[in-house]
C-alpha cells in the first residue's frame, strides 16, 4: 500500500498535465510509510511515449532524499494518452523491486493514478490512499 | 575495509573488490542495469570488473530508470 498526501497526489497530476504531451517522470520519497514530497526529473527522452532519467541527476535527486530523512518510494511517470497500466516498456525496465512504480493517466476526461510493484516483468497493483494528514 | 554505500556507512568483509564484486556483496539483482558513482564521479560500465574500491570511498548505485506508454 503506498500512503500518499492529497498535495503529493495532486503535484504529481499536475506536472503530468504540465508536460503534456510528453510523458513526465519523477521520484516519491517518504518515510514511516507516507509518501511526503515529489521530486519531479526531467525526461531526457522528450518523448509522448516514452521516459528515462537522466543518471546525474537521478543521483543528485536521491542524495537530495537522504538528506532530508527520506526515502525513494516510487517511480512516477504519465501516460499523456493510454491508460495507467504498465506498458511492455514499463515491464521490461522496471528492474528495481524495491520501489513503487507509479503511473498516471491523462488519457480520460480525469487522471487517474495508479500504483504497481514490478519484478520478473510482472505487475501486481497496490492500494493508493491519499492523505490530508499533514504530519 | 570501510566504505561509505548509498548513504550507508558500512564495513565489509572483501578488501579493495571491484566494483562488480561490490554489487554482488550489495545483492543488486541485475547490476548491469546500474550506474555507480565512486566519490561522486560516475564509473564506466565497462570498468566494473577492473575498477577496485578503496578504504572510506563512497559508493552509489541506482538502478536505470526509464520506460513508456506503448
Amino acid at each position: 500500500m503506498l500512503t500518499i498526501r492529497k498535495s503529493i497526489a495532486d503535484a504529481i497530476i499536475a506536472h503530468a498535465r504540465a508536460a503534456s504531451p510528453l510523458e513526465a517522470c519523477g521520484y516519491l520519497a517518504g518515510k514511516d510509510g507516507q509518501i511526503v514530497r515529489f521530486f519531479p526529473l526531467k525526461n531526457v527522452d522528450q518523448s509522448a511515449e516514452h521516459f528515462s532519467f537522466d543518471p546525474a541527476e537521478q543521483f543528485s535527486v536521491i542524495r537530495a532524499i537522504r538528506s532530508d530523512g527520506l526515502t525513494a518510494a516510487a517511480v512516477v511517470h504519465s501516460h499523456p494518452n493510454t491508460p495507467a497500466r504498465p506498458s511492455q516498456e514499463d515491464l521490461r525496465l522496471a528492474r528495481d523491486p524495491n520501489i513503487s512504480y507509479v503511473i498516471v493517466s491523462l488519457a480520460g476526461s480525469e487522471p487517474v493514478v495508479k500504483s504497481f510493484r514490478i519484478r520478473d516483468c510482472q505487475a501486481t497493483p497496490e492500494d493508493i490512499v491519499v492523505s490530508r494528514e499533514q504530519t | 575495509m570501510n566504505l561509505k554505500v548509498n548513504g550507508v556507512e558500512k564495513t565489509i568483509a572483501a578488501s579493495s573488490p571491484t566494483i562488480s564484486e561490490l554489487l554482488v556483496l550489495e545483492k543488486v539483482e541485475m547490476p548491469e542495469y546500474v550506474s555507480v558513482q565512486i566519490n561522486g564521479a560516475f564509473a564506466q560500465s565497462k570498468d566494473f570488473g577492473t575498477s577496485r574500491v578503496a578504504e572510506n570511498d563512497e559508493v552509489d548505485f541506482l538502478y536505470f530508470m526509464g520506460g513508456g506508454s506503448r
